[in-house]
């Protein structure tokens, strides 16, 4: 599904104060399947995903996301295939203040053109699966941890991406909250969805869900299962 | 087609909300565009008004006025000069006019004093204007004194009152008998202050001018289509001063705009991160941005021309009165009628709603290129 | 010079469209030199930032362009009382050597803006921006014409003196005196409206085979072109008169007025809208090979051609209609 080749990036190039974060990864990253990538912080993870997701362009390297080399493409078609292929979760739960939590969930459809109606339609639809329907019309700032990251999730599956990226899910979640995150993610792996997660935390790399953990220390992969 | 519709109608959905999200921060920016917008209007639709004022009143005027001169300046006419003119072919009449200013020394004012013909005012009366009336506290039945030209005094009883509805040109008018005008003036009998012409044909008012020139080389022919043309030269030219002199507090307010598109709080800029990094382009914030900017200008160009509207039209333009008003004890009390055209609006949309679009393109497009990469970290 | 406050606007829009222009010019030049999409630098990343400014600039100066068009005619319009012997803009534009070729220039710019426009849209469409280099040297020789015409125009602004006589468009559109302009209102009514139909059938004909087939691109934009020359010479031969319901009356822009309806409006903009159309088909076909384009280029062409197509129509319609209901008879 994707595939990365001697993938390096640094920051501040030619500055004193250069610094790479991912120094010549390559990986494969199997369709179908649930993939950690294991570290401490600074090791490159967050960089590494925000490559692999079209949000940034690696300095040196290759990148195929479904056979399509992406390195290359300007920024507005890197958009496209992002809007199109991936959905995000992040490590804060980024949803905008002073809107309701359906109206955030929906903010990626916006742009594509489909009717309001037909956008609601399936957001309240994925609200009701994953048990939030009651705060479709809750203000984002008054949901709790747990409900704000259900809503996050919403939002990433808003326009049926085939991968799941999600940094960190779990580190502001506690251990149940975080066990029910797992389990949403088995129910979409169940679904198809390629899923591809950066976390430190034991409780998602020991999970069953897990097909491959890939550690990464200072910008490189460690060894790794397989 | 219809996808087009639907993206511009969700872009516009979330632009409005996000302007009420940031009340505060849009509230200035709309009084102050508001404002500019306000002062603009204002100036233009009172000199306009006021100019097209002008031409209704002028439309009545005789179409040539002939008066006679020496040394290059304004002379009474002997009446026989009637008899020279009236005969060119395509004069349908003449007549004599008398007219002239009294100075009031107890008021300080001047008065304009105007015989009429038709009809023609009683021996030993007077009609007034609204402005005399005030400046003399004066109503019907009342008796002003008026000190004629060799010191004798002449008393005049107020039989009307000119209409209030006509005070922007009869404020400081006193409309006086034949005999009254020339005793107080000393004008002689066979002399007028100059002559009116009544010209059928429009065509033709240029070739009995020149005629006229010959025939009696020591007059001035005044046309007036070329009063008309001089009204609005200057009315123009005023209205048009006015907004260069505006033109300080415009650019002033494109600063203000530039500023207040480029500040981009940390939470704004957040929220752009956000839409970037769930799949909005750039295009589409830029979208967002111009949403943003048409709905401010809207609203700040309709508010403002409102307004602007009930202060000139129904306020009398008070706001101006200060700088209109200057010496003249005459003032009068007026109500301009409205009077607004494309052209106006036009001129007020590309003067204020141009150039703070302009202003804010820079600031859009600075704001639509964040980095969505921002936000993961 | 007059102080009209739309003399003003004019001017003042006039300097932020030539700020616009100047720096996006400066902006293409460095884009030209230095484009260079596989290479991922940040350069390269800053250039396609900087494309997005380009554009969003130019669509802005594109929509004032449209606007001050039409509004520099009503401004010569509104002028026309300051000059003896002037009835409407005809005679205000009459007054000094720049009038006229102001508005030529901005015809021309119009056009050409319109073209740039979808030229841009295009290469928006390809994913490894396959017109970049073609569309910033046509915008490199598009943005001196911006500048001229913006320097045209404030030369006849400045140079407007009030009172001056000048010729109604009575006498300038008659056959009687001996430029151009009344040479177009001497042509004889009934072959100019054969070739005006004549040239409409063959120009939207065309447009909608190649709507449906895809074929006869370069001829049907070669059409479309002529199409535009022969509305405007009919618009003096006999559109005019029909509308003014006067066979002397000859004035392009009195039609904008109310008292005739403002069907100037519609007129003008059904007509340069087809025009814009149907000349960007004919600029896109040497594209059409490019294989980023190879999906959209073909059913954009077949939009356009259509839609000059029908606009052309439409402005073929409206004349016929108000020749119909004319109370003018030869």
């Amino acid at each position: 599904m994707i595939e990365l080749r001697d993938v390096r990036k640094s920051f501040n190039r030619g500055k004193p104060n250069e610094f790479t974060a991912v120094q010549g990864i390559s990986l494969e990253i199997e369709a179908g399947k649930a993939t950690v990538l294991k570290g401490p912080s600074g090791s490159g993870k967050t960089t590494l995903l925000s490559m692999i997701g079209c949000m940034s362009r690696p300095s040196a390297g290759r990148i195929w996301v479904r056979g399509r080399e992406i390195t290359s493409l300007p920024e507005r078609f890197l958009t496209e295939i992002r809007r199109r292929t991936f959905g995000f979760v992040f490590q804060q739960a980024n949803l905008i203040r002073g809107i309701t939590a359906l109206e955030n969930a929906v903010l990626p459809a916006y742009p594509i053109g489909e009717s309001f109606a037909t956008i609601r339609k399936r957001g309240l639809a994925l609200f009701d699966r994953f048990g939030i329907r009651p705060k479709a019309e809750s203000k984002a700032e008054w949901l709790s941890g747990g409900e704000a990251q259900r809503v996050v999730m919403v939002r990433a599956l808003m326009n049926d991406p085939a991968v799941i990226i999600a940094d960190e899910p779990t580190a502001h979640l506690d251990t149940n909250l975080s066990r029910d995150f797992m389990d949403i993610l088995a129910g979409l792996k169940e679904d198809g969805k390629t899923l591809l997660l950066a976390s430190h935390d034991p409780l998602v790399s020991e999970s069953r869900v897990v097909d491959r953990v890939v550690n990464l220390r200072d910008g490189r992969i460690d060894g790794g299962t397989g | 087609m219809a996808k087009w519709i639907e993206r511009q109608k969700n872009v516009v959905d979330f632009t409005l909300s996000s302007l009420l999200r940031r009340k505060r921060k849009n509230a200035a920016l709309l009084a102050v565009y508001t404002l500019v917008v306000f002062l603009l209007a204002s100036v233009m639709f009172f000199a306009y008004a006021l100019k097209r004022e002008a031409a209704v009143i002028l439309g009545d005027a005789p179409e040539m006025v002939v008066q006679k001169t020496a040394a290059g300046r304004h002379e009474l006419v002997p009446l026989s000069y009637i008899e020279r003119i009236k005969d060119i072919p395509g004069v349908a009449a003449v007549a004599a006019r008398l007219w002239g200013y009294y100075y009031d020394p107890i008021t300080g004012a001047n008065y304009t004093l105007v015989v009429p013909n038709n009809p023609p005012q009683p021996p030993g009366s007077i009609s007034i204007g609204e402005g005399v009336a005030r400046a003399r506290l004066a109503s019907e039945g009342d008796i002003i004194e008026f000190k004629a030209y060799d010191a004798a005094i002449l008393n005049l009883e107020v039989k009307g009152l000119l209409s209030p509805r006509s005070a922007l040109v009869s404020s400081d008018l006193v409309l006086v008998s034949e005999d009254d005008f020339r005793r107080l003036f000393g004008t002689p009998k066979d002399r007028a202050t100059d002559l009116t012409l009544k010209i059928r044909n429009p065509r033709e008012i240029l070739t009995i001018a020149v005629k006229i020139a010959g025939i009696l080389p020591d007059t001035r022919q005044i046309l007036r289509d070329e009063i008309l043309r001089t009204y609005d030269a200057v009315f123009d030219w005023r209205g048009g001063l006015l907004v260069v002199i505006l033109a300080g507090s415009l650019l002033a307010f494109i600063i203000f705009a530039w500023d207040k598109a480029s500040g981009l709080s940390a939470e704004e800029r957040r929220e752009i991160g956000i839409l970037k990094a769930i799949g909005w382009e750039t295009s589409d914030v830029i979208l967002m941005k111009a949403w943003e900017g048409l709905a401010v200008s809207l609203s700040a160009f309709l508010v403002g021309i409102l307004l602007a509207y009930a202060h000139v039209f129904f306020a009398s333009a008070k706001l101006f009165e200060p700088v209109l008003k200057g010496w003249s004890v005459l003032y009068p009390q007026f109500r301009v009628t409205p009077y607004i055209d494309t052209a106006q609006i036009a001129a007020l949309f590309f003067l204020t709603v141009v150039p703070y679009t302009v202003a804010t393109i820079l600031p859009s497009w600075r704001a639509a290129i964040v980095d969505p990469d921002s936000v993961m970290r | 010079m007059i102080f009209h406050p739309l003399i003003i606007a004019l001017l003042a829009g006039s300097v932020f469209v030539v700020l616009m222009v100047a720096y996006s010019s400066a902006a293409a030049v460095g884009i030209l030199r230095k484009w260079d999409l596989g290479s991922g630098s940040e350069l390269q990343l800053a250039l396609e930032r900087k494309t997005y400014l380009v554009s969003t600039l130019l669509a802005y100066v594109f929509a004032f362009e449209l606007l001050s068009f039409f509004l520099y005619i009503l401004t010569a319009d509104r002028i026309q009382p300051f000059f003896v012997g002037a009835m409407c803009a005809a005679g205000s534009l009459n007054v000094n050597g720049f009038g006229y070729p102001t508005l030529v220039v901005r015809l021309v710019n119009f056009l050409c803006v319109g073209v740039w426009l979808i030229l841009n849209h295009v290469d928006s469409r390809g994913f490894d921006y396959p017109l970049i280099k073609v569309k910033y040297r046509a915008f490199l020789i598009l943005a001196p014409l911006v500048l001229l015409e913006g320097g045209l125009q404030a030369a006849y602004f400045l140079r407007l003196k009030p009172d001056i006589i000048t010729s109604c468009c009575g006498t300038l559109f008659s056959a009687a005196s001996g430029s151009l302009v009344p040479g177009m209102g001497g042509i004889p009514r009934v072959p100019a409206m054969a070739v005006f139909y004549a040239v409409t059938a063959a120009a939207s004909g065309l447009g909608l085979i190649y709507w449906r087939k895809g074929r006869g691109g370069y001829l049907f934009s070669g059409l479309a072109l002529l199409m535009f020359a022969v509305s405007v010479v009919s618009i003096f031969a006999f559109i005019s008169p029909y509308i003014y319901e006067l066979p002397t009356h000859r004035c392009p822009f009195c039609m904008l007025q109310k008292e005739y309806g403002y069907i100037g409006y519609p007129l003008y903009l059904a007509l340069l809208s087809g025009t814009i159309a149907g000349f960007g088909v004919g600029v896109l076909m040497p594209f059409r090979r490019i294989a980023s384009l190879s999906e959209t280029l073909g059913p954009l062409q077949r939009r356009l051609a259509l839609i000059a197509a029908v606009l052309f129509l439409v402005f073929a319609g409206i004349v016929t209609a108000r020749i119909a209901v004319s109370n003018l008879v030869f």
